[in-house]
């Protein structure tokens, strides 16, 4: 199996620490508002296949927290600084919720560098009719009972012990998260009106019992983007990745071969 | 020392078994639970114990904002503020505070102030807060940016007052390209600036400041904190150059006189009880939300967390000097008590909280009043008070 290996790059200013391994076509996997540390073991079993850069965004994980990050735009911009400064090319997105927005934005924006584009669980939209989960109102143990389908998996994680290290790292993916999508909640509200901008291959994959951003988040987001394909997870929270890893790997390293959207 | 009535007015007519169905009474407990006519009650109840704090000899009294609970039934303290105004004549009106980072638009705060301090002529004392975390879900206002807005709106209204004629204002979260406050504010350059906070080394770097020297006001804490946190004032203070008087300190707390000690305990207990446990408690995702504090401040939290949030007991509150509770005789001699160690020149008195009645209330503000502030009126009194409107028109009057 191959080994990420962590480097820490300079990009926009900002030292950010950056995971890549394997071979192949490149993902870029954008990491939701928990941080990176569920999808580190993801994103190894696919480097197996692909050649995987897994970058804790700035003001994540270990990298700074630069003077530049308010909103959601600056986050966007500074991933298409960060193809250009990578020099990346045909790069297959795959953005996981709050990823996924900074993925949906930077896409709006430029899609020269990004050759697919996969969103799972993403943020970014609001449906007036379909009621949000508030993460913010809910502690360690209710996010997991919470965003994991399966609960022995939930109780299995919450048991874990943590480190004072990986606590203080969770305080500040908290901060962050916050200043990005607190308000509006996890969306903006122009976003919208430009999903039409995205025109590479792109493909919506959803747990079916996502209670952040339940289903019909995925199928307007697929409904929005030219030619977007959904694939629902069965049995699924809002994390498949560490629910149905191998499901997603599939619905992935197919997508990047060129498989049918 | 100088006295403030203190109130918050709660919605004491809450169905007690109703609510505890909901984790907390703020936001969650829904407003079916509110019933208009016993709202209309008590507003009519609380701002009559607040003008009664004039005739009772009170220096001020005062008001705050909190927002969708039952905790206080003050989203705008501009409105208590101003139904007191037209009803007093020369008791001092506090807002304590508006909360800046909450409005998208502190211009209004520099207009409603300045309208409230000119009705009163120069009655009023502006209180800035940024408001408790709750107020960040309700409002929507991103606790992330809660510290730049307070600063960037502070500066913003101390421009708007004391600046004149037409000027702009072009920040991060504010951009006016005109700014021209009328009416301007009675008191020039503008009403006395207090700032209660539940401790924040910031705030006291920021409000001790030589430029601002605003009075800082530790609110409804353990009385150790309250030591620590004025005292870290007054070094600060030191620091800058200069000695803090005592009038830029001030202490917030409930407080409960009766006849004897037992009676007060007897008296209080329920309801201060139903105050803290039931109209203030709220769990730690509600009270700090992401960013409202500093990751340092946080790290702590998590193992505290059954502190912040567990039930306390009227005794527990009351050894802990959360509350003053006893007869006039315990409650003077503990105030005489804290002040000798933190010689704080105001004391803010909460003389109803929770769901003590109308009754109870009444008892509590005429022995406090009549039997404890005469009493400890001479302390802090060497002190020249700045820190209050009117010490100039006083004097005026005296001579």
């Amino acid at each position: 199996m191959a080994e990420l290996e962590t480097k820490t790059i300079t990009v926009t200013g900002t030292e950010v620490a950056c995971r890549r391994g394997g071979s192949g076509p490149v993902v870029l996997f954008l990491h939701g508002a928990g941080g990176a540390g569920t999808a580190v073991p993801f994103c190894t079993g696919l480097a197996d296949s692909c050649d995987v850069i897994l970058p804790d965004h700035p003001g994540f994980g270990a990298s700074a927290t630069p003077e530049w990050l308010d909103t959601i735009h600056d986050m966007a911009f500074f991933y298409l600084d960060f193809l250009e400064a990578l020099d990346l090319w045909d790069v297959h997105v795959v953005g996981q919720s709050l990823g996924g927005w900074i993925a949906l934005e930077a896409a709006v924006r430029a899609t020269e560098r990004i050759g697919r584009l996969t969103l799972v669980g993403a943020a970014g939209i609001n449906l007036p009719d379909v009621k949000k989960g508030d993460l913010f109102m809910w502690d360690k143990e209710t996010r997991y009972r919470n965003m994991i389908h399966d609960s022995a998996l939930a109780e299995k994680l919450l048991a874990m012990p943590t480190t004072p290290e990986q606590d203080e790292i969770a305080i500040k993916n908290e901060f962050t998260t916050a200043r990005l999508a607190w308000e509006p909640r996890f969306f903006d509200p122009h976003l919208y009106k430009w999903l039409h901008r995205i025109t590479v291959p792109t493909q919506v994959v959803w747990g079916d019992d996502d209670p952040i951003f339940p289903l019909p988040y995925g199928e307007a987001l697929a409904a929005r983007i030219p030619g977007a394909q959904l694939h629902v997870i069965a049995a699924c929270g809002h994390l498949p990745q560490i629910e149905h890893p191998a499901q997603m790997s599939g619905l992935i390293t197919n997508f990047t071969q060129g498989g049918a959207s | 020392m100088k006295f403030t009535l203190f109130h918050l007015m709660p919605y004491a007519a809450l169905d007690l078994k109703e609510a505890e169905k909901y984790p907390t009474a703020w936001l969650h407990t829904p407003n079916t639970l509110y019933d208009r006519e016993a709202g209309a009650d008590l507003y009519d109840r609380y701002l009559g114990e607040l003008e009664r704090g004039e005739d009772l000899g009170f220096d001020g009294i005062a008001v705050n904002e909190h927002h969708s609970t039952a905790y206080g039934m003050m989203p705008s303290p501009i409105v208590t503020a101003s139904a007191l105004a037209r009803r007093t004549k020369n008791v001092t009106i506090a807002i304590l505070g508006s909360a800046l980072p909450l409005r998208d638009h502190p211009l209004t705060l520099a207009e409603e102030h300045a309208m409230i301090d000119t009705i009163t002529r120069g009655r009023l004392i502006t209180g800035m807060v940024r408001g408790i975390g709750a107020e960040y879900h309700v409002w929507g206002t991103n606790p992330a940016f809660s510290h730049e807005r307070f600063h960037e709106a502070h500066d913003m209204i101390i421009q708007a007052w004391t600046k004149p004629g037409v000027t702009s204002w072009h920040g991060k979260h504010y951009n006016h390209e005109y700014v021209n406050v009328w009416p301007r504010p009675y008191q020039q350059p503008h009403p006395p600036i207090w700032i209660p906070s539940q401790g924040s080394k910031e705030t006291i770097v920021w409000a001790a400041h030589p430029d601002r020297k605003y009075t800082y006001l530790q609110t409804f804490s353990p009385i150790k904190s309250v030591r620590k946190y004025l005292q870290q004032y007054r070094d600060q203070c030191e620091e800058y150059g200069y000695t803090a008087t005592d009038h830029q300190l001030g202490w917030a707390v409930p407080i409960y006189v009766a006849e004897t000690d037992e009676i007060a305990r007897k008296e209080a207990k329920e309801h201060f009880e139903t105050f803290r446990n039931k109209f203030l408690k709220m769990p730690i995702e509600m009270l700090l939300p992401p960013g409202y504090s500093s990751i340092e401040s946080m790290k702590g939290v998590a193992k505290t967390k059954a502190q912040i949030t567990g039930d306390i007991t009227l005794e527990l509150a009351a050894d802990m000097g959360m509350f003053i509770v006893g007869s006039a005789e315990t409650v003077r001699q503990q105030i005489e008590e804290h002040w000798k160690e933190m010689r704080m020149g105001h004391l803010l008195s909460m003389l109803q909280f929770g769901t003590l009645p109308a009754d109870l209330t009444d008892k509590n503000m005429d022995l406090f009043a009549n039997e404890v502030m005469p009493h400890l009126r001479a302390l802090s009194a060497d002190q020249e008070d700045t820190h209050m409107p009117g010490a100039q028109s006083a004097t005026q009057a005296a001579e």
